[in-house]
């Protein structure tokens, strides 16, 4: 291959599975918004805290990697249910701005719990040191074919949650209808308990597996939002299959925007992917509406 | 010690001008702005750039960041304007760290993290610090004096009218014939300059702005001035801005005497503290301190 495509072909596989990742937080936060109907910025401080939580289990603990994953999961999990029940279930009778503010508020201050707790240093997961396989010019990390791995299973153990069971056939029926779903006594309220424990586990996996690849803090999940949010938007607020398709554009632009600039701008590749979706295509890739 | 109180009084009247303005979108027309602190940013960069790049005198240089930060409000307005208000929240937070991203790393524009230094201050060599500090307080609190009465004016104005109907209800407005689109444009056009003026304002008191002071947390001070005053209301944005200098000082002393807490817990506590503060307002009093007041219409008087 020439040098030229050789790096395409790198930058398109790097991006894959970059964007493969960022699938997962981008389909919580578009699970929640299907669901509950607000951009639910806490998203943020809950990949922060799975990561944290990873690596309480993975470094203090000593756990192999995909048990911390599970714990990451479970942690951020957990505190979305008990953060929305105390602090945003109250706001959203008053419209969605007011909830959307407050859950700016509340990342900040999840964020600073995580401070408090930890302080600002850099830390990194306790891995094996792994040389990168090598498919003829394409390199590949083992560490990062696993966590390709991870975010696959999980997405197929939600795509087959949401499609099988009687519980995911209830959310998806919140998300479409919600006065029809309460009509057919679904509980409104314990499926978005259910939504908030799914959308925030998986934003807290996703904040682990982009830790993984490189080092955590406090501003970990900050710093991946505006990436999380173009995935969700490119592929169209609201739509899970095209929080994967956003993801992947999303993911594999940002990388093939690094022919021409410089990795700090990677977020702001993102943005402008907002962008150009709200003008041209609103509703997004797979998205329904957007008005 | 008075030029720290001078200090105080000075970015009380910074962060009352951008209540002001936040107040326009957020307080009359019910639209969202998480990346107020992106548009300060425009202004303040603006300034600075086009006062020691470009040699325009301040006044100018001001004027350039109030418009750009304008410009750029309304570009994201008309992006969104046809959407669910909550595009406009994810498109105004991501213009703040976009913003910020490219200020940290356009270093033949911006000089990256270090920031941009000596910037120009009015008289700044031929006067003492004291002085200079009243005369910049004299200057700032002139502009939030004339933004009071034009915001005031905007209010009880036909504008402010059809604002506060699309917040109240949009369709109701647009059944009125009102062109809600090219409204909420213009409002968050107005908005976003006033707060560039504030930032350039603040690029010429310090003469030091870098990335790293434009942090979302800064958004949440300027809806907590807001929230603490009262949204609506010009006089609640205007004394809630002083409040919120005055509880964020009063921390800063505060925070130091806890035992056991290191400066990095002591800070973290600190923005803990605003944020979980910015969450009970919202929740328990969204009235603020000064309700709203509708202006009143004179009725003509009842015949017979």
């Amino acid at each position: 291959m020439p040098p030229f495509l050789a790096e395409i072909a790198q930058l398109v596989v790097n991006g894959v599975m970059a964007g493969t990742i960022l699938a997962v937080p981008a389909i919580g936060l578009t699970a929640i918004y299907a669901v509950l109907r607000f951009p639910n910025f806490a998203l943020a401080s809950h990949a922060t805290i799975g990561a944290f939580a990873g690596y309480v289990a993975n470094v203090k603990l000593g756990l192999p990697v995909l048990p911390s994953v599970l714990c990451a999961f479970l942690a951020a999990g957990l505190v979305g249910v008990v953060s929305d029940e105390f602090v945003l279930k109250p706001f959203r009778a008053a419209g969605f701005i007011t909830t959307a503010i407050a859950s700016i508020a509340l990342t900040i201050g999840l964020e600073n719990l995580v401070r408090f707790a930890f302080g600002n240093e850099l830390r990194g997961y306790d891995l094996p040191i792994m040389r990168d396989w090598r498919f003829g010019d394409i390199r590949v990390g083992p560490q990062q074919l696993q966590n390709l791995a991870i975010a696959v299973v999980a997405m197929v153990l939600l795509f087959a949650f949401l499609a099988f069971t009687r519980t995911g056939k209830a959310m998806r029926a919140v998300a479409d209808n919600p006065m029809l779903a309460a009509i057919k006594g679904i509980n409104a309220d314990a499926v978005s308990r259910l939504v908030n424990f799914v959308g925030m586990g998986l934003a807290g996996l996703g904040g682990m597996l982009i830790g993984l690849d490189t080092t955590i803090d406090p501003l970990t999940g900050f710093r991946a939002i505006l990436s999380i949010f173009a995935a969700a938007v490119v592929g169209g607020l609201g739509s899970i299959p095209g929080a994967v398709v956003g993801a992947l554009t999303v993911g594999v632009g940002e990388e093939l925007c690094l022919l021409f600039l410089s990795p700090d701008y990677r977020s702001a590749v993102g943005f402008m992917a907002i962008l150009l979706v709200l003008t041209l295509r609103p509703r997004g890739i797979l998205g329904a509406r957007a008005y | 010690m008075e030029n720290y109180l001078i200090a105080m009084a000075v970015t009380g009247c910074i962060y009352a001008l951008m209540a002001l303005g936040l107040n326009v979108i957020w307080g009359f027309a019910g639209m969202v702005n998480l990346g107020l602190i992106g548009f300060f940013a425009v202004g303040a960069y603006a300034t600075a750039l086009a006062t020691l790049k470009f040699g325009l005198p301040m006044v100018a240089g001001m004027a350039t960041g109030a418009a750009l930060a304008a410009a750029a409000g309304a570009g994201v307005a008309m992006i969104t304007a046809r959407l669910r208000g909550d595009y406009l929240a994810i498109v105004t937070l991501g213009l703040a760290e976009t913003i910020r991203i490219v200020s940290a790393n356009t270093i033949w524009l911006t000089n990256g993290t270090d920031g941009i230094s000596g910037i120009a201050g009015p008289m700044r060599g031929r006067l003492s610090p004291t002085e200079f500090n009243l005369l910049y307080l004299g200057i700032v609190a002139a502009i939030v004096v004339v933004a009071y009465v034009l915001a005031e004016r905007l209010r009880a104005a036909p504008f402010g009218r059809v604002l506060r109907a699309i917040r109240d209800d949009e369709q109701v407005a647009a059944v009125a014939g009102k062109h809600v689109m090219a409204f909420k444009i213009r409002a968050f056009a107005i908005s976003a300059g006033a707060i560039g003026l504030a930032g350039a304002l603040y690029a010429h008191y310090t003469s030091y702005i870098a990335p790293d002071l434009f942090v979302p947390l800064f958004t949440l001070y300027i809806k907590l001035a807001l929230l603490a005053g009262g949204l609506g209301n010009n006089r609640g944005a205007v004394v809630g801005a002083f409040l919120i200098v005055f509880f964020l000082e009063s921390t800063r002393f505060v925070i130091p005497w806890i035992p056991g807490v290191s400066a990095v817990q002591g800070a973290a506590l600190r923005e803990l503290l605003i944020a979980a503060l910015l969450i009970v307002l919202l929740r328990y009093n969204p009235q603020g301190l000064v309700p709203e007041q509708l202006p009143r219409l004179k009725l003509p008087a009842a015949a017979g």
